[in-house]
């Protein structure tokens, strides 16, 4: 059985004319860990600073753990870990110090809740003594999340964790919050990354303001209904361009090494190469495809227009 | 006057370029050249040294030793001369908001030293190419994103230059956009323009003429992206990338 332990009621925010969120309503269930994907200027940032206490709504209200983030603000900062976009810890003050100075804060001790720490904080143990503003980007990170779990919150929040970080280190920062997840926290992110939103127990596709889909990653991708195509060929922009003229055609994008391919119509795959290969007068092979969550939320985008 | 290298093969000449600060090697002996309408992927982890080796090789930095030839001149004997022929997009648009497109295009037209009275035909000849007749006296920052970023590429080869340098310019834009924008890229590669690029995107690496991917100051891998695939037995750059970075 889930409880739910975020409900978000018809929040929209202002600033003057802009409106950075439009009635914005789900729920994010115990232990789930929940993704917020969208590019720049979707209002992931708003919304998760709505939602942990820093930032008033303009209309509409939110709970968590059923305290109001706007009356019940006090407690609530309590029960928060919070891990903003940008490194927040003080560069001057040595890791430790650091861990100790927020443990400090929320009145918690680091011996009490080192379990939860330990598989990242003993990966950035050897530099203790190391000035935060001296550690690379990846142990950067390992002391910021630390830092916002010493106190053991019920929920995390992490703004894009993943912007401007390499591949590898992608990797690295979601196998430690699957590892969370199993402490049954409750985990909310933010990303501009699609492939991340697989990751997610469950997701928010937002753009401008907007939620435009809100569901399991495998159910979005079940629900895709428009023929799709993977479509290589010799010259690749050429193809590109020829497949844009071709009246069959819905979209063309780059994806990858192919283009992919939506049509009005579903069509044999070894026919409609026939025809891309004549049309685009050069070799291609083209094959049926599922949607990936990246066709999904581009297709949503289109309809949203 | 300043000499310009005559050997015009490659657009980038790269030979033993080494970067150190105290007893720290950024950058460790890289050699690459690049040619005329490549699109040339600049990939690795961070801290790998792409920023020292992008600096050096856009004249803002002093290589510690080597020797790096961009756009026909030398970036140690000759940076200033690099810097004005080159073409440089970072992924904060250097746009300014609150002057309009037209504006802003008179102002990077300006600051590239096209003389005057050609200015006003450039500006026409480029709203006219990115289709923004309608938008001409919008103030940027009112502009949406995929625009924005349309016409900062626009802007950033305001002055015709041999090589453009695109530093992560679709981080944090959304899927349709940062397509768009790889079109954009196509095009300028089509007209003989060489792109030189860091992404975080490995979908993008897929895209390029050639990768490399520099680990740990040093250039581990440089092939098409089928080749590095091949080679490692691997079906996506992504996987290459994995497998390359974690060394």
């Amino acid at each position: 059985m889930s409880n739910i332990f975020v409900n978000i009621d018809n929040i929209s925010k202002s600033y003057g004319d802009i409106q950075a969120l439009k009635d914005i309503s789900f729920s994010v269930d115990e232990g789930e860990l929940f993704g917020l994907i969208g590019p720049d200027g979707a209002g992931k940032t708003t919304l998760i600073r709505i939602l942990i206490t820093m930032l008033l709504p303009t209309t509409g209200s939110a709970t968590i753990n059923g305290l109001d983030v706007v009356k019940d603000f006090k407690k609530l900062r309590h029960l928060i870990g919070y891990m903003p976009g940008t490194f927040s810890l003080y560069e001057d003050l040595t890791v430790e110090e650091n861990l100790k100075f927020f443990a400090t804060i929320f009145n918690a001790k680091i011996k009490d809740n080192y379990h939860l720490i330990k598989d990242i904080y003993q990966q950035i143990e050897p530099f203790k003594d190391r000035r935060a503003g001296n550690l690379s980007g990846g142990m950067k990170q390992k002391l910021a999340l630390s830092c916002a779990l010493i106190h053991k919150p019920d929920i995390l929040f992490l703004d894009e964790p993943t912007t401007g970080i390499d591949a590898v280190s992608r990797v690295e920062l979601w196998d430690m919050l699957k590892k969370l997840k199993e402490q049954n926290l409750t985990i909310i992110v933010s990303t501009p990354y699609m492939d991340e939103a697989e990751l997610c127990d469950k997701v928010a596709f937002m753009q401008k303001g907007e939620v435009m889909e809100i569901n399991t990653p495998q159910q979005i991708v079940e629900d895709y209904d428009i023929p799709i195509y993977a479509v290589k060929g010799d010259n690749f922009y050429n193809l590109l361009l020829s497949l844009r003229r071709m009246k069959i055609t819905r979209t063309a994008f780059p994806f990858g090494e192919s283009i992919h391919l939506t049509t009005y119509e579903e069509l044999n795959e070894n026919e409609l190469n026939k025809i891309i290969s004549e049309f685009s007068n050069q070799r291609t092979e083209t094959k049926r495809i599922k949607a990936n969550i990246e066709d999904c939320f581009m297709a949503k985008m289109l309809k949203n227009k | 006057m300043a000499k310009k290298t005559n050997d015009n093969k490659y657009v980038v000449s790269v030979k033993d370029l080494t970067k150190k600060f105290g007893s720290f090697t950024a950058v460790n002996s890289i050699s690459f050249d690049v040619t005329k309408g490549e699109i040339f992927g600049f990939l690795g982890a961070n801290g790998a040294g792409k920023t020292t080796a992008i600096k050096m090789l856009t004249g803002l930095s002093k290589p510690s030793s080597g020797t790096a030839i961009v756009a026909g001149y030398d970036v140690i004997k000759n940076p200033e001369k690099v810097k004005y022929k080159i073409g440089y997009m970072s992924q904060k648009f250097s746009l300014y908001d609150d002057l309009k497109v037209f504006e802003n295009i008179r102002l990077y037209a300006g600051i590239y030293g096209i003389p005057s009275k050609e200015i006003k035909s450039k500006i026409n000849n480029l709203i006219d190419e990115l289709g923004m007749e309608n938008m001409r006296n919008k103030l940027v920052g009112d502009l949406p994103l995929g625009w924005k970023q349309k016409l900062a590429f626009a802007v950033a080869m305001v002055h015709d230059p041999p090589v453009v340098f695109l530093d992560e310019p679709t981080s944090g834009v959304d899927p349709i956009t940062r397509r768009q924008f790889w079109e954009m890229i196509y095009k300028a590669s089509e007209k003989g323009i060489t792109v030189f690029i860091t992404t975080h995107y490995l979908d993008e690496a897929e895209y390029c003429t050639r990768a490399s991917i520099m680990v740990d100051g040093v250039i581990k891998a440089l092939d098409t992206p089928t080749k590095l695939k091949e080679n490692l037995g691997v079906k996506s750059m992504q996987e290459v990338f994995v497998k390359l970075a974690r060394g």
